[in-house]
């Protein structure tokens, strides 16, 4: 993975002492807080419903395990014993005080890592798909391309006042795995019919209030001419966004408005001005940052395992994806137990899943935006082993892409903008299907929860969506049926009027009713759903 | 009534305005008629609270104060979730009070 140079590293700890003198003055009085809340939030550090919170950027989701178990220490030493893993792939903490935030940013700069460009309105930290590098289906690791765009839009002057908020993913697979589609950008690696590389670009997607798929804008970037595009991208939406108003400001509004064709027409416009500008770096950086992505020293071994331990076998077919080299798999650490929180995880389990990536795969892990941790690059021949570890660790939880594997946001029991908590929904529906024994029936069910319609939750892109709303003071659940953040993506649409706590918990289990009795042979919920349409799902919810 | 609320400076503590101080505990919060702003920048320039804001709440019959919002109830309480941290560790069911 990538290594900081001296420059890199120089930088963050400037960064770090500069906030650690923004702070002081904060605390001595000498910044008001309206002063200081931009400075406080461009280092990651909010202040939400209970305390401060902050956010540490995970770059594409890439972590060493001296990075991870760094985390589990500040999770002791600074937290309350834990970190929340989220949708951005990130991890915030939730009971940071004032006065330790510069500590922290320091211990998180002694394993190259900080909490810069986690807010404000400028491009944000960006994702990519969790197997990169180890699945058998992509065509290049995606993962230098998006290192490429991390160090072109780190402290970007022209972007650093954007809008809006700016979020990029960046994919190298025909399966998309990191909601590529939503984002404000979704740069997808491709090979053209000449058999060259380039980048595809989608631009102005992404969830929210007004949900939005990007369309296509080019099919085909040169890699020497990918950064420069992505400035074109980017420099049109810095120039035209709206700016009066925050929620009409992102990109997809832009796009939306202006028309994807003239918007494209705009950007190849300012791209073309660009190309001979200087604005690319030289294609030898491209080519110094692809060995710190380089394969390890993958060994043959064993292709299958011993399947006699039935929880162990149920397992290794739920959490782990095919790897690149047949003696090799990507074992899925879910931060799903039954009736437990989802994202979060304990320092000590933070740090004994970077002793595990240690021990088991190559010293890697990576962040899912679903809130799970994966190690890229484990031997068949040592699945069972870690197996019984993660299980010691009551890391292992066999529900990987379930009705068990819930997205939830922080929503009302955190989070300062949330009209409806998440989290009791999430812990209850998995209390519920697991007790029934309904979960391996169901198979692949992507449930997510948002706590209000910003969507961290990504509601839009469940198969069943929740919505938690404010209907006079009191929380209400709006139901949504059909969307995917996959390949196929789409966004799901209400089924009608909304439910209290309970009532969405039962209209959970009545629309898995209807795809039960509906379904066709190997259908998911999701096919089911868009071949029979809402009508069948809404009758059993409402009545004719 | 009006109370006043606001988090600590230095821990981002929530806490809740007493009368001459700040208190971690919703129960200790007065009725501050309609004093609120005065006091919210009086405090806050002093930097005894930071961000605060004013919002209704009633005395029950047992003197217990209940903000009106259960976003507010959440911020007296602590997480629903997670019943080890909030203020009433010991009792789980004061969740409840929160819904
Ligand atoms: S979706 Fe809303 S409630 Fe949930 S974390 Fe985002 S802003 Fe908070």
């Amino acid at each position: 993975m990538y290594k900081y140079d001296n420059y890199d590293q120089q930088m963050v700890d400037a960064r770090v002492e500069e906030f650690r003198g923004q702070a002081k003055r904060r605390l001595e009085g000498k910044l008001t807080e309206d002063q200081f809340k931009p400075l406080r939030l461009m280092n990651g550090l909010y202040l939400q419903l209970h305390a401060y919170m902050l956010r540490v950027a995970i770059p594409y989701g890439t972590l060493n395990s001296a990075q991870m178990s760094a985390l589990g220490d500040i999770a002791d030493k600074y937290d309350r014993g834990y970190g929340h893993f989220t949708t951005r792939q990130n991890i915030q903490y939730n009971w940071i005080k004032l006065e330790d935030a510069a500590d922290i940013l320091a211990d998180l700069s002694k394993v190259e890592m900080h909490a810069i460009q986690t807010s404000g309105n400028c491009i944000r930290n960006i994702s990519s798909d969790h197997f990169a590098g180890a699945t058998h289906d992509e065509l290049v690791d995606p993962r230098p391309y998006a290192e490429l765009l991390r160090q072109w839009s780190s402290f970007h002057p022209e972007f650093t006042y954007l809008p809006r908020k700016f979020k990029i993913a960046v994919i190298a697979a025909e399966k998309d795995r990191a909601a590529m589609r939503l984002h404000d950008i979704g740069i997808q690696i491709v090979k053209n019919d000449a058999g060259e590389i380039g980048a595809r670009f989608f631009v102005g997607g992404g969830m929210g209030r007004t949900p939005m798929i990007a369309p296509m804008i080019r099919d085909f970037v040169p890699l020497d001419q990918l950064v420069t595009y992505a400035e074109g991208c980017l420099r049109v939406y810095n120039r035209y966004g709206r700016r009066d108003n925050k929620y009409k400001a992102r990109i997809k509004i832009l796009v939306h408005e202006l028309g994807a064709e003239e918007y494209t027409r705009q950007v190849e416009e300012e791209f073309a001005h660009l190309l001979d500008q200087g604005v690319e770096p030289p294609r030898p950086e491209l080519e110094r940052l692809k060995p710190f992505f380089a394969d390890p020293p993958f060994e043959d071994g064993p292709k299958t395992v011993d399947r006699s331990d039935p929880d162990f076998a149920l397992w290794v077919d739920r959490n782990t994806h095919r790897h690149k080299h047949d003696s090799y798999v990507s074992a899925v650490i879910s931060l799903k137990p039954v009736g437990g929180i989802p994202g979060d995880a304990t320092g000590e389990q933070i740090r004994t899943m970077a002793r595990l990536a240690k021990q088991y795969s190559f010293d890697e892990l990576r962040v899912m935006h679903t809130q799970n941790i994966v190690l890229p690059h484990v031997k068949i021949a040592d699945l069972h082993a870690l197996w019984t570890e993660l299980d010691a660790a009551e890391l292992g939880a066999p529900n990987l892409d379930t009705i068990e594997d819930i997205i939830a946001c922080p929503g009302l029991d955190y989070c300062a903008l949330a009209n409806a908590r998440s989290i009791p929904l999430a812990q209850r529906i998995s209390e519920r299907f697991d007790k029934s024994g309904k979960t391996a029936e169901l198979g692949e069910l992507k449930l997510k929860i948002s706590g209000c319609i910003n969507a961290c939750g990504h509601h839009h892109a469940g198969h069943i969506g929740i919505l938690g709303v404010d209907k006079k003071g009191k929380e209400n659940y709006q139901l949504s049926l059909g969307g995917s953040e996959a390949e196929d993506v789409s966004l799901a649409k209400i089924t009608g009027p909304g439910f209290d706590e309970d009532g969405v918990i039962e209209a959970v289990e009545t629309v898995t009713d209807v795809y039960i009795a509906q379904r066709e042979d190997g259908e998911r919920f999701l096919d089911t759903y868009r071949r029979i349409g809402m009508s069948p799902f809404k009758e059993a919810l409402y009545g004719k | 009534m009006k109370i006043l609320t606001g988090n600590d400076l230095k821990t981002g503590a929530v806490v809740w305005w007493t009368g001459n101080d700040w208190s971690i505990y919703v129960d200790d919060a007065v009725d501050v008629g309609d004093q609120a702003e005065e006091i919210m920048a009086r405090e806050e320039a002093a930097r005894r609270v930071n961000v605060p804001y004013s919002l209704d709440a009633e005395r029950e019959d047992d003197g217990k104060v209940r903000p009106a919002h259960i976003k507010d109830r959440v911020r007296a309480l602590g997480p629903t979730v997670r019943p080890d941290l909030t203020l009433k560790p010991q009792s789980p069911e004061a969740i409840d009070w929160v819904i």
